[in-house]
């Protein structure tokens, strides 16, 4: 039962020899910090409690968002492009013969990539957001527990989006053209672009409760400390975990579909 | 005799520096007709490719169009104007990404070899690694900015006189020039650095996302660094600033709103420096 730690392992260390590629990304990811967080604050100078944060808060949001996007994969990136190629090429044959589950072995990778870019992506920018300008990041240790099982949640819901995305190329193909579709919904749904309490009306309620939500906005919420007490908390994690297991068990029963399609072609 | 040919060494050289222009500009045409044909064999994934391609870079405007539903000014401007930065800024970069925007493969083509294919053709390696893979799906970014532009442009009152009018597009060229500058010096950096695309993204999709706000919404300094260190500011902000009436935060004369190509220009040049440099120093992976 070590496998599955071994391929997540595989998958941190394979994105961790990216030396350069990584540190490009965090200038990035800081450039895009400053320049948003500019925007936010002259938004909230406008509006002070806007979508139900404070300045402080919505910068918090700003910066938190910044180090979750490449580990969350929320712009693309990831393993679909290169499950869509091994669908394309039919190298998936081999990985059917592997005795190990095909979705939880592109998990435990995933998973493993993720762990990387949450460290290598994600802390340094934080950091330059934190020295820069007012955060409002919690005291309380057990928030910020909170927090991780939250990103973990996040993270699960996030893979299970794009396992389906990378199963579409048994019947699509290609799959640069939903790749692109789904990076749209994905930047508008999870918070990225705002934050979905700033979605006015109904608009934002139904935003609120779709899958993309887990990814990112619901972790921020739970930093953040708007789901302050146990039952809400619990109701938050409980909602991401809801989404884990559906969307889960739908790429499972997607996969099975799937599989019955392959004819292996020899050669 | 040898002081006859050292006296005609220098027009020599001109006439053999613009026909390497001119083979440039023929081997970017023929590589980028190539593209354009293998891209057309698919016309319905071409199509919605241009349209997600439109679709994706809208969502900015969704973004910015969702605040404006909170407020009614941003640093003190209206959507209109803003509309004018998003869509000036937009279409630009787009160009730039049309024209030169696969210049920021060069990092791979490094790591696997494959640059070493295009130094033996008889074409500039610059004409060929801003064609390579040439992507007319990005039409769908310069129209969905010209679209935004053009109503920015319709709901604002503007006191036209003809330099305005000419600022309008002269502003659109001369941006796209600066980023496409900005997009050979991010390749160039990729000779030294490796797979450093991402740099070049903070400065081309970054800079175009701060150049979508008003110059009011950013502290000093930071307007300082892309006015006179990278200079983005003469993109769009200073032009658009002059066509709105209203006065730099940094106090530059008016006429700096008429120096974009200029300054375009003025990057080149270091932009070729810095790309030549990168190219002598290539040193082949062997694989």
């Amino acid at each position: 039962m070590l496998l599955y730690p071994a391929v997540a392992a595989g998958g941190f260390r394979r994105y961790a020899t990216y030396g350069t590629a990584t540190a490009a990304g965090v200038f990035t990811n800081t450039v895009f910090g400053f320049i948003v967080a500019y925007t936010y604050i002259a938004l909230w100078d406008e509006r002070p409690g806007l979508g139900g944060y404070d300045q402080a808060q919505a910068l918090t949001f700003v910066w938190v968002s910044q180090s979750l996007l490449a580990a969350g994969a929320l712009i693309g990136g990831g393993f679909q492009e290169e499950l869509q190629e091994r669908v394309r090429t039919g190298d998936i044959a081999v990985d059917l013969y592997r005795p190990a589950d095909l979705q939880l072995w592109w998990l435990a990778a995933d998973l493993g990539r993720a762990g990387f870019q949450l460290l290598g992506r994600g802390v340094v920018p934080l950091v330059a957001g934190a020295l820069a300008f007012p955060l409002a990041l919690p005291a309380d240790a057990v928030r910020w527990l909170l927090f991780l099982v939250s990103v973990v949640l996040a993270l699960v819901v996030s893979f299970a989006v794009r396992y389906l995305l990378g199963l579409a190329a048994f019947w699509l193909m290609d799959g640069s053209g939903v790749n692109m579709m789904a990076t749209v919904v994905s930047i508008l749904f999870s918070g990225m672009l705002l934050p979905l309490t700033v979605f006015p009306g109904g608009f934002g309620e139904v935003v609120r409760l779709l899958p993309w939500s887990a990814m990112l906005q619901v972790p921020m919420d739970v930093l953040l400390g708007v789901h302050a007490g146990a039952g809400s908390a619990a109701a938050a994690l409980g909602f991401q975990a809801a989404w884990a297991a559906v969307l889960l068990a739908a790429g499972r029963l997607v996969q099975s579909a799937a599989t019955r399609r392959v004819v292996v072609q020899g050669g | 005799m040898a002081e006859a040919v050292l006296e005609r060494e220098p027009a020599v050289r001109e006439a053999v520096r613009r026909g390497r222009v001119r083979e440039g500009l023929r081997g970017y045409g023929l590589i980028v007709a190539m593209w354009i044909r293998s891209t057309m064999a698919y016309r319905t994934s071409f199509a919605l490719a241009t349209l997600g391609n439109a679709a994706i870079t809208l969502l900015d405007f969704v973004a910015i169009w969702i605040m404006f539903s909170h407020v009614s000014v941003l640093g003190g401007f209206t959507l209109p104007e803003i509309a004018l930065l998003y869509g000036s800024c937009s279409a630009s970069l787009g160009l730039a990404d049309l024209l030169m925007g696969n210049t920021d493969r060069i990092g791979a083509r490094v790591r696997d070899g494959s640059l070493d294919t295009m130094l033996v053709r008889p074409v500039p390696v610059l004409a060929q690694v801003a064609a390579d893979r040439f992507a007319l799906r990005r039409l769908g970014r310069v129209g969905q900015g010209l679209g935004v532009l053009g109503w920015a442009l319709s709901s604002l009152d503007v006191a036209w006189t003809p330099g305005k009018v000419l600022l309008v597009p002269v502003m659109v060229v001369a941006g796209a020039a600066i980023f496409a500058a900005v997009m050979v010096v991010g390749a160039a950096f990729q000779f030294v650095a490796g797979d450093a695309a991402e740099v070049q993204n903070a400065f081309t999709y970054g800079g175009c996302t701060m150049l979508k706000y008003p110059p009011t919404v950013f502290a000093a300094d930071l307007l300082r660094g892309v006015t006179f260190v990278v200079p983005l500011a003469f993109v769009n902000w200073l032009p658009a600033l002059y066509l709105l009436g209203r006065p730099d935060p940094l106090g530059l004369p008016g006429w700096a709103a008429f120096a974009s190509p200029l300054v375009a220009f003025a990057v080149f040049l270091p932009a070729s420096l810095a790309w030549r440099a990168g190219v002598r120093s290539y040193r082949s992976t062997g694989s």
